[in-house]
C-alpha cells in the first residue's frame, strides 16, 4: 500500500470550503451595498472599493486556490501511484498559503494595496505567496518525477501549466520597489505597466480559473462517471493551443485605449482564435458521458459537472465574442463584463469546485457517499438557478448601460447622464443580490453536507439505500 | 517600433499560427495502435482511461476558421508589426471621424436656432433639451442633476447669483470660470472678531443669533468685509461676493461662517472653454439661466 497523505488534501478541502463561505459573504454585501449604499455604515473598512479586492482574492485565490492546491496534490499521488514528495513541504505550502489570505484579510480592507486588479496584495505577502509558491511547485512535481506510472495523466498537464504559468505571472506583474514595509512602485509604468498587468490578469483567468479547474475537472469528471476521457487526440491539441494562445490574449482589456492599434488587434484575434482551444475541454469532459447520460438523471454531482462545463462552454464562447473591438466598445466598464466574469467563476470554477468536492470528501473520510443525496440535489438547483439571476441581470444591465453612454440624439448631444444609468441599473442590482444570495445559500448546504458526512452520519435516505451514484 | 521588434511581432504571429495548424494536422492524422476497447491502453488509478476518438470535424473547422478570420483581419488591420494593414485603419482616425461627424450633426442642427436672442432661446424646446443633455453631462456633477445645488456648489435655480445672473455673464461663468475667494481675516479679526462678525452676519438674514456679539460685529463688518459685500450686506458681482442678507448660504449658516472669517474659503467653478465649443456654451448657458426665469 502506498502511504498517500491525504490528511493535507482534507485540510485543504475544508479550507476550501471555510473561505468560499467567507468570499462569498463578502460578495453578497457588496452587492447588496451597490444596492443600498448605506450598508457600509459609514465605516472605512467596510466601503465598496476595500471590500471588492477582498471579495475577489478571497473567491480566486482562498476558495479556488485551496481546491486547486487539495486536489492537484490528490490527483497526483493517485495517477502517480505514489505518496507526497514531501509531507513537511506540503503542510509549509499549506499553512503558508492560509498565511497568505489571512494577511490579504487584514490589509486589504484597511486600504494596504498595490492597486493592481487581482494583484492588489502589498509586496511582503508577494514574496510570501513566491516562496509557498515555490515550495508548492517542488511539492507537486516532486511527486509527478517520483511517480510509478509510465505515463502522466492530462489532468497534471494541467495542474503543471497552472503552477508555472502562475509563478511567472506573479513575479513578473509584481516587480516592483519597495520603499517601506507596505508600499511599492512598480517597474513598468503607463502602457507597459497597463499591458504587463492585463497579461497578468487574462492569463490568472486562463491559467488559474482555467487550466487549473480543467486539470480538477480531467479527474473528477471521468472518475465520478466511470467512463474514459472522450479523446486523448483532443487533450493534446486543446491542451497546447490553450497554453500558447491565453498568453496572447490579455490586450482585449485595454481595446480602444492609449495601448498600440497593432497590439489590441492581437490581443482580438488570438482571443477569437482561443474558442477552440477552450471548447476542446468542454467537448472533452461533455463527451466523456457518451454512453452513460443516465447518469444525469442519477447522479447529482454528474450533473453539477456537466452543467459547470456548459458554463465553461458559454463564457469561452462570450469572451472571444466581447473582445471583438466593436463588442467592446459597447460591453468595456459595463456590467456586462460583471456578468460574464461570473458565468465563468459561479458557472464554471465554482460549481466544478462544489462537485469535485463532493466526490472527493467521501473519499477522503472513507464513507459510501454523502451524508445527503437530496442535498446535494437542493444545492445544484439553488446554484443553478442563483448563476442564472445573476448573469442574466448583469448581461441585462450592461448592454443598457452600454447603449444609454453611447445613446447621442439627433442634435449631437449625449441623451443620458452617467447617473441615469445607474438609476436604471437599480433594479438589476437587487436581481444580482438575489442571485448572489441563492448561491451563497448553496455553499451553506454544502458546508453543513460535508459537516455531516465526515461526523459519519447517515441520512435516512442513505440509510435506505436510494443514494445509488452517489458516489462511485 | 524598431525593425527588430516588428519582426519579431511578425514571426512570432506567424510561427503561432503555423504550429496551430501542424498540431492540428498532425495529431488528427496520427495513426494509433487501434485497440479493441478503442482506448490508448493507458490506465491512471484502478479506472481512468482515454478513448482514442477522433477530434470532431466541427470543432476542427471551427478551430481552422478563426485562424482564417485571424489572417484576414491581420491582412486588413494593424496588427502584425509596423504593416499598417491594407484599410490603413487606426483608432485615432475612426475618433476623428466620429467626432467630425458629430460636430456637423450639432451645427447643422444648431444653425436653426443658434443664432436666437436668448428670450426666444429659452421658449425653444430643442434648444432647452439639448441645453439640459449638456448640462446633465458636463454640470450636473457638482451642481446636480436637478441644478439645485449642494453645499459649496451653488443653487441655479434659485435666481440668487454670486457673479451675475444676465445671460452674457452666465455665458462669461462658464467660459472662463469663476474663482471665488474669501480671504483669511484671522490676524485682522482674531478669533473673538470672528465670531461677533459671524453673529452679526446671521443677524442680516434675520436667523438666531447672539445680538450682544452681532452689536460688536457690525462696525467690524463695515471695515473689513463691506468692501466686497457691499455696506448694506446685499453683495457685488464683480467680486463674486455674496448677498448675505438673503439667508441663502452657499456654504451653510452655522460654524462655517466663522471659519470661513477666519480662515477663507476658496471656489472654483472650472473653465469650460476647452470642453464645450462656443454653441454648446450658449445652449447651457441658456439652459442655465431658463431654470430661475
Amino acid at each position: 500500500m502506498i502511504d498517500f497523505n491525504d490528511k493535507i488534501v482534507k485540510q485543504f478541502t475544508i479550507a476550501t470550503i471555510f473561505w468560499g463561505i467567507v468570499g462569498m459573504l463578502v460578495g453578497v454585501l457588496i452587492a447588496a451595498q451597490l444596492t443600498w449604499p448605506a450598508l457600509n455604515f459609514d465605516i472605512p473598512w467596510l466601503t465598496y472599493s476595500r471590500l471588492r479586492p477582498l471579495h475577489t482574492n478571497a473567491v480566486i485565490f482562498a476558495f479556488g486556490g485551496n481546491a486547486l492546491l487539495g486536489t492537484s496534490f490528490y490527483v497526483a499521488q493517485r495517477t502517480c501511484q505514489v505518496k507526497l514528495f514531501s509531507n513537511s513541504l506540503a503542510s509549509m505550502v499549506f499553512w503558508g498559503y492560509q498565511l497568505v489570505i489571512v494577511g490579504a484579510a487584514l490589509t486589504l480592507p484597511f486600504g494596504f494595496t498595490q492597486s493592481k486588479e487581482y494583484a492588489e496584495l502589498i509586496w511582503p505577502l508577494d514574496v510570501l505567496l513566491t516562496v509557498v509558491w515555490v515550495l508548492y511547485a517542488i511539492v507537486y512535481f516532486g511527486t509527478i518525477a517520483t511517480r510509478t506510472v509510465k505515463h502522466i495523466y492530462v489532468a497534471n498537464w494541467f495542474y503543471a501549466a497552472f503552477i508555472i504559468t502562475i509563478a511567472v505571472l506573479h513575479i513578473v506583474n509584481n516587480l516592483a520597489v519597495p520603499v517601506n514595509w507596505h508600499l511599492s512602485y512598480p517597474v513598468f509604468s503607463g502602457a507597459v505597466d497597463a499591458l504587463t498587468q492585463w497579461w497578468y490578469g487574462h492569463n490568472a483567468v486562463g491559467f488559474f480559473l482555467t487550466a487549473g479547474f480543467l486539470g480538477m475537472m480531467y479527474y473528477f469528471v471521468p472518475k465520478q462517471a466511470g467512463r474514459p476521457v472522450y479523446s486523448y487526440r483532443l487533450s493534446i491539441v486543446h491542451f497546447w493551443a490553450l497554453v500558447s494562445t491565453y498568453m496572447w490574449a490579455g490586450p482585449h482589456h485595454l481595446q480602444y485605449t492609449s495601448l498600440p492599434d497593432w497590439a489590441q488587434s492581437l490581443g482580438m484575434v488570438f482571443s477569437l482564435i482561443l474558442l477552440a482551444p477552450s471548447w476542446g475541454g468542454m467537448i472533452n469532459g461533455m463527451m466523456t458521458l457518451s454512453g452513460a447520460w443516465d447518469k444525469l438523471r442519477s447522479d447529482p454531482i454528474i450533473k453539477m459537472m456537466i452543467v459547470a462545463l456548459s458554463f465553461y462552454g458559454m463564457s469561452t464562447f462570450e469572451g472571444p465574442m466581447m473582445s471583438i473591438k466593436t463588442v467592446n466598445a459597447l460591453s468595456h466598464y459595463t456590467d456586462w463584463t460583471i456578468g460574464h466574469v461570473h458565468s465563468g467563476a459561479l458557472g464554471w470554477v465554482a460549481l466544478m469546485t462544489m462537485a469535485s468536492m463532493y466526490s472527493l470528501v467521501p473519499r477522503l473520510w472513507g464513507r459510501d457517499g454523502m451524508y445527503s443525496t437530496n442535498l446535494i440535489n437542493v444545492h445544484f438547483w439553488i446554484a443553478t438557478l442563483g448563476i442564472v439571476l445573476y448573469i442574466a441581470s448583469m448581461w441585462i444591465a450592461g448592454v443598457m448601460q452600454g447603449l444609454m453612454w453611447r445613446e447621442v440624439d439627433a442634435n449631437g448631444a449625449l441623451v443620458y447622464s452617467h447617473v441615469e444609468s445607474i438609476e436604471a441599473t437599480y433594479p438589476y442590482y437587487v436581481i444580482r443580490l438575489i442571485g448572489g444570495l441563492l448561491f451563497f445559500v448553496g455553499i451553506l448546504i454544502q458546508a453543513y453536507n460535508t459537516w455531516k458526512t465526515i461526523k459519519g452520519d447517515k441520512s435516512e435516505s442513505a440509510v435506505a439505500g436510494s443514494a445509488a451514484g452517489a458516489n462511485a | 517600433m524598431s525593425n527588430f521588434w516588428h519582426w519579431t511581432v511578425i514571426i512570432l504571429v506567424v510561427a503561432h499560427i503555423i504550429a496551430y495548424l501542424w498540431l492540428l494536422f498532425a495529431t488528427s492524422k496520427k495513426k494509433v495502435d487501434k485497440r479493441e476497447d478503442n482506448t490508448t491502453g493507458h490506465v491512471w488509478d484502478g479506472d481512468l482511461r482515454e478513448w482514442d476518438n477522433p477530434m470532431p470535424r466541427w470543432w476542427l473547422w471551427l478551430f481552422v476558421l478563426t485562424i482564417v478570420f485571424a489572417l484576414g483581419y491581420l491582412y486588413l488591420y494593424p496588427g502584425l508589426g509596423n504593416f499598417k494593414g491594407s484599410k490603413e485603419w487606426t483608432s485615432t482616425d475612426q475618433f476623428k471621424t466620429a467626432y467630425e461627424a458629430n460636430t456637423e450633426a450639432r451645427n447643422r442642427s444648431f444653425a436653426g436656432f443658434i443664432d436666437k436672442p436668448v428670450e426666444q432661446l429659452i421658449k425653444d424646446e430643442n434648444a432647452m433639451l439639448i441645453g439640459k443633455r449638456i448640462f446633465s453631462n458636463n454640470c450636473a456633477l457638482c451642481h446636480g442633476s436637478d441644478a439645485a445645488g449642494a453645499v459649496g456648489f451653488p443653487n441655479l435655480t434659485d435666481n440668487d447669483w454670486n457673479w451675475g445672473g444676465d445671460y452674457e455673464t452666465i455665458v462669461t461663468t462658464i467660459t472662463n470660470g469663476r474663482a471665488g475667494v474669501m480671504p483669511a481675516f484671522a490676524p485682522a479679526l482674531g478669533e473673538d472678531g470672528a465670531k461677533q462678525v459671524a453673529a452679526y452676519v446671521r443677524s442680516l438674514s434675520g436667523i438666531s443669533h447672539d445680538a450682544n456679539l452681532a452689536s460688536e460685529g457690525a462696525q467690524k463688518f463695515g471695515m473689513f468685509c463691506a468692501a466686497c459685500h457691499g455696506a448694506d450686506a446685499k453683495g457685488q458681482d464683480l467680486f463674486g461676493a455674496p448677498n448675505l442678507t438673503d439667508n441663502i448660504w452657499l456654504h451653510g449658516s452655522d460654524a462655517i461662517i466663522e471659519t470661513a472669517l477666519y480662515e477663507g474659503l476658496n471656489g472654483n467653478m472650472p473653465a469650460q472653454k476647452d470642453i464645450l465649443d462656443e454653441n454648446r456654451i450658449k445652449l447651457v448657458a441658456a439652459y442655465v439661466y431658463s431654470l430661475s426665469q
